[in-house]
């Protein structure tokens, strides 16, 4: 079986737990893990741009385009499907990423991540200066129905959920597939050294400027899938620290396996949730000091206790 | 006319603030390579010592001037106190890893002294507004200015330059830019790298600390104070080149002419100013205004 | 990576399990009046809405909830607890953004399992919050936060706000101007550059221009949240020379805008009117000019009437924490007292506990007593309350900050009536006969 089989088979079958888990779940758990994969599939777009050798702290920016795009076009074009909602999202962050991509597939290191940065907090001022879509208020969002079928009764708890579920693993295994083809293969040379890939005959700034468009795309579908689980919309979506959490995300979750940043993102979510309730007054403490015991404890991220204990780390 | 007069002293004040915040942020990339998220947790932390000590230094009945050094001594307290407890305790951990790591290290350091600073002073603000009215005003036409603004501005061009001199003309400073050009051949060359790094941390949490503490005058000392102030901080250094003083310098004088003109003539986009300012300089010059003379490793 | 997916498949199901585990056993629940009512409470806890909001908040709430389950209320509300059964009160940071409001939301009625949730300060957590709360059926007031879009742009059945929306606010700050300033025509603003500033700004400039057409705007400042330095705000508005500089300042940002005007002397030919200048009084009393138009957002503060419930109220609030109350700290009175009245309405002398629906049936359209006076829920079909608010003037006397020029506005003067959306009200506001 091929290490692609592999994943492919071991996504499906984590996809058909989770659903068929969903019963099981307590309610306020459904919302939890909607909420943390529609951040995952951020990190997922950031785990593809880290491998490229490039870290975004402007990731918020794509994250609140999805979200707004879905938002004003359920609420202003009455588009009612959740789906439809969602890939509609992704495509208006690739085609934000499209055109900011032109300047940005330049940069590199710190550089990149201030540039990403200044262009998100660029976004942020506009929402907040747009009255029409309720400034840092924002405004709420309701999709009627979900791949057709009415969003009321059992699937208002269930289809966010599902909705969150089935994104993130077409996601996931659509990006395994991707970084197993030539072009997805590039990315980690450019890491390594642009010069040769240069000598190769491939064009450094295109690897840079496509995987920008889909980190975008997947930070947009996340964008989408966060505000129609939590039914409203605001500018802080695209604010810094937005950002700097997704970053947070990524790395601590590692970058060896494209369902680390899921998982990640559904322990983080799951801390916080946590250190809110039994630490009210102390739970940024509580976040602040485990994720350094994390960074400092396994330097791989948290996926590495997987792929550590094998001894069969990339 | 009154309007240009009036941009130029608003945005050289604003300037100022910037460059006191911004001089240790730049400092600690130049030589360590950690952008400094907890730098706005300092900035915090002096602005409350601030508020402690000088409000003990009046209730004690000693003399209001003296307010002016114990804002000084709160910094310099702060730096020594808690810088090496950081580069000791948790940095030099953490040396070599990859930059992102470092920043988010930084960024969980925020997160701890924002609710450790709640749990020492709480949530009430603290208030030390005699410094700030205690030199009197200045005119200047229709407007009319608080002395304590051109003490800060002062203080920002001393501590501009004698970092200056301290990096240019000293043996420290000297080894200072050694151990930038070069990490390991420092180290081989006997130059105790380790030493430097707690040097300049501290001194970068001093001057984090003292802009909290000239600020502390002007304001409501209030938790969260320091957040807002990160991310102005990085964009001033990111424009005038990380790792660059007189980058720095530039950086926060741009930034606060083209903020207080936004102000003054178009308030609308103050919000903005600075991000657009950012990444226009990044647009045209990719590593900010001034590259840091050393080259980087690649 | 060979065997990743398997241990990935291995970890969900374990999450499952662990997620699965903690669930409540409905069954065995013994009847509601036998156990305490269990309430949530959000208010900031950290940050910059902490100090002047948050706190005081829940403060208020501490020691009303405590007084009530002792049974020492003043009449109407002396009954222990709610209706003899006890409020255990559960706390949640309001702080971290909506999605994490909404997601602590959900927790607190699915996993704590609370019978009602009194809470919010910020407008976009009451935004957010509105809709799920209808989703999980559950009784939810809103405290203090000010958008008049929660009950405008919607209705809710389970869903209430206990406090006067900000369109009030910024109405009466225009009609006291319009009245005790007749010769202002030139004003300026600085609000925060988010929906609660630039609300108030567009609300007061509007009614402003309703009530005095040809008024002169010199300059609108809308600085960031939290920016702290205002130096060349207060240069922008010192070169306009207005009459009057409008506010909605709050907390630290409040405190810092005066600390660096009154010493420039931009408040000396300027009136500030500071829609929220109350929570800045109690810290900074020697620091404000006399003749600073202050808003309290409803007769709360020193703006409270003098009646029984208020000097009890007061009297517990500063025996224990010193400082007065503030306004939010009203705010949470009202809230806390408004689902009391309801209940016990509800429960019309029965032991038994009255059902959710009994209770929301019993607070809509309701009037009750609190210690700011009578709030009727008039609006948003018997969801909104309206109450009257206050307009005064500083004037420190011997160190210590008193209002002068105090003016009240009943409810129906400064408040839209039912079904006209406060936008278009305020546009229409014509000044008082007198």
């Amino acid at each position: 079986m091929s290490d692609a089989r592999r994943t492919a088979l071991g996504l499906l079958a984590a996809f058909a737990v989770a659903v068929a888990a969903a019963p099981l779940l307590p309610r306020w758990a459904l919302f939890l893990v909607a909420v943390a994969l529609g951040r995952g599939l951020v990190a997922l777009g950031l785990l593809l741009l880290i491998r490229t050798g490039l870290v975004s702290f402007g990731q918020g920016l794509f994250f609140a385009v999805g979200a707004y795009a879905a938002g004003t076009a359920g609420s202003r074009l009455h588009v009612g499907d959740a789906v439809a909602l969602v890939l509609l999202g992704a495509v208006a962050a690739a085609a934000v990423a499209g055109v900011l991509g032109l300047l940005l597939a330049r940069y590199r290191t710190i550089f990149f991540a201030m540039l990403s940065l200044a262009f998100s907090m660029i976004a942020y001022g506009l929402l907040v200066e747009s009255p029409a879509l309720g400034s840092t208020d924002g405004f709420n969002v309701h999709p009627a129905t979900v791949a057709g079928v009415p969003f009321a009764g059992r699937a208002e708890a269930y289809a966010p959920y599902l909705l969150a579920l089935a994104v993130a693993a077409a996601a996931a295994l659509a990006l395994d597939r991707f970084q197993r083809t030539h072009l997805g293969r590039l990315a980690p040379a450019v890491r390594e050294n642009e010069l040769r890939v240069e000598y190769m005959g491939a064009s450094v700034r295109n690897v840079v400027h496509l995987n920008l468009v889909i980190a975008a795309a997947l930070a947009g579908a996340g964008g989408a899938v966060t505000a129609l689980a939590v039914g409203h919309i605001d500018p802080e979506m695209a604010y810094w620290t937005t950002s700097g959490e997704f970053v947070f995300v990524t790395i601590v979750a590692g970058t060896s396996s494209v369902a680390a940043p899921f998982a990640g993102a559904i322990l983080l979510e799951l801390l916080r949730s946590y250190a809110v309730q039994h630490a009210p007054n102390t739970w940024q403490l509580v976040m602040g000091a485990t994720m350094l015991g994390i960074i400092l404890a396994l330097p791989g991220g948290l996926w590495s206790i997987f792929t550590r204990r094998r001894g069969a780390r990339p | 006319m009154s309007t240009l007069a009036a941009v130029l002293a608003d945005g050289m004040i604003y300037a100022a603030w910037l460059f006191l915040i911004a001089a240790g942020l730049t400092m600690i990339y130049g030589v360590m390579r950690i952008l400094n998220m907890a730098h706005g947790s300092l900035y915090t932390l002096g602005a409350y010592t601030a508020a402690s000590l000088v409000g003990a230094w009046l209730r004690g009945g000693h003399p209001p001037l003296g307010s002016f050094l114990v804002l000084g001594a709160a910094a310099l307290l702060v730096g020594l106190v808690v810088g090496p407890i950081v580069e000791r305790g948790l940095l030099r951990f953490t040396y070599g890893r990859d930059e992102v790591v470092l920043v988010l290290v930084t960024y969980a350091l925020f997160l701890i002294l924002e609710d450790l600073v709640k749990l020492v002073w709480g949530v009430e603000s603290y208030y030390v507004t005699e410094p700030y009215g205690l030199l009197g005003t200045v005119d200047l036409g229709p407007l009319t200015y608080p002395i304590y603004s051109g003490l800060v501005v002062l203080a920002a061009i001393a501590v501009g330059l004698a970092l200056r001199w301290g990096i240019e003309r000293t043996r420290a400073g000297k080894l200072l830019v050694a151990v930038i050009h070069d990490r390991e051949v420092s180290a081989a060359l006997g130059i105790d790298v380790s030493r430097v790094f707690l040097v300049t941390f501290t001194v970068g949490t001093t001057l984090a600390a003292l802009g909290g503490a000239l600020t502390a005058p002007t304001v409501a000392v209030v938790p969260g104070m320091g957040v807002e102030v990160i991310v102005l901080a990085f964009a001033v250094v990111v424009i005038g080149g990380l790792g660059s003083v007189p980058g720095a310098a530039l950086g926060a004088v741009l930034v606060g002419l083209v903020r207080s003109a936004a102000v003054h003539l178009l308030p609308q986009l103050e919000l903005f100013s600075i991000y657009l300012v950012m990444a226009l300089v990044l647009a045209v010059r990719p590593r900010g205004l001034f590259v840091a003379a050393e080259a980087r490793k690649i | 990576m060979t065997r990743t997916p398997r241990s990935l498949a291995v970890s969900i199901v374990a999450l499952s399990l662990s997620l699965a585990a903690p669930r409540p056993a409905a069954a065995q629940a013994p009847p509601a009046e036998a156990r305490p009512f269990r309430l949530g409470v959000v208010t900031f806890l950290s940050g910059a809405a902490a100090g002047p909001f948050g706190v005081p908040a829940r403060n208020a709430a501490e020691v009303l909830v405590e007084a009530l389950n002792a049974g020492k209320g003043p009449a109407p509300y002396a009954a222990r607890g709610l209706g003899g059964r006890p409020i255990e009160l559960v706390f949640i940071d309001e702080a971290g953004g909506t999605t994490k409001q909404v997601s602590e939301f959900r927790d607190l009625v699915q996993r704590q399992g609370v019978d009602a949730v009194v809470g919010y300060i910020s407008s976009g957590d009451c935004l957010a919050v509105a809709p799920v709360a209808e989703e999980l059926k559950r009784l939810t007031i809103f405290f203090d936060c000010g958008t008049p879009r929660i009950f405008e742009d919607a209705s809710y059945r389970y869903v209430f706000r206990t406090s006067g929306h900000s369109t009030m606010d910024n109405a009466a700050a225009a009609l006291y101007v319009t009245e005790l300033l007749p010769n202002a025509r030139k004003i300026a603003g600085i609000n925060q550059n988010y929906a609660w500033g630039q609300d108030s700004w567009s609300d007061f400039s509007a009614a402003m221009t309703a009530l005095r057409p040809g008024v002169e705007v010199t300059t609108s400042q809308m600085p960031k949240l939290l920016a702290g330095q205002y130096g060349a705000e207060i240069s922008a508005i010192m070169a306009g020379r207005p009459d009057v500089v409008h506010s909605s300042f709050w907390g630290g940002d409040l405190d810092a805008f005066v600390l660096q005007a009154v010493p420039r002397g931009a408040l000396r030919r300027t009136t500030a009117v500071l829609t929220c200048g109350e929570t800045a009084t109690h810290k900074l009393a020697g620091q404000i000019p006399d003749g600073t138009i202050i808003g309290a957002r409803g007769p709360h503060g020193e703006y409270a009437p003098d009646n029984a419930l208020n000097r009890w109220f007061r009297a517990s609030y500063q025996d224990r924490f010193v400082l007065t109350p503030n306004y939010p700290a009203y705010h949470m009175a009202q809230a806390i007292l408004g689902l009391k009245a309801a209940y016990e309405k509800a429960q019309a002398g029965r032991a038994a506990a009255p059902s959710q629906d009994e209770v929301l049936a019993s607070l809509t359209g309701l009037t009750f007593a609190t210690p700011s006076g009578d709030i009727r829920m008039a609006l948003g079909k018997g969801h909104q309350a309206v109450e009257g608010t206050v307009y005064g003037m500083a004037k420190t006397v011997g160190g210590k900050l008193t209002f002068v020029n105090v003016r009240r506005y009943p409810a129906e003067r400064v408040n839209p009536p039912e079904g006209v959306k406060s936008a278009d009200w305020i546009r229409t506001l014509t000044a008082s006969p007198r």
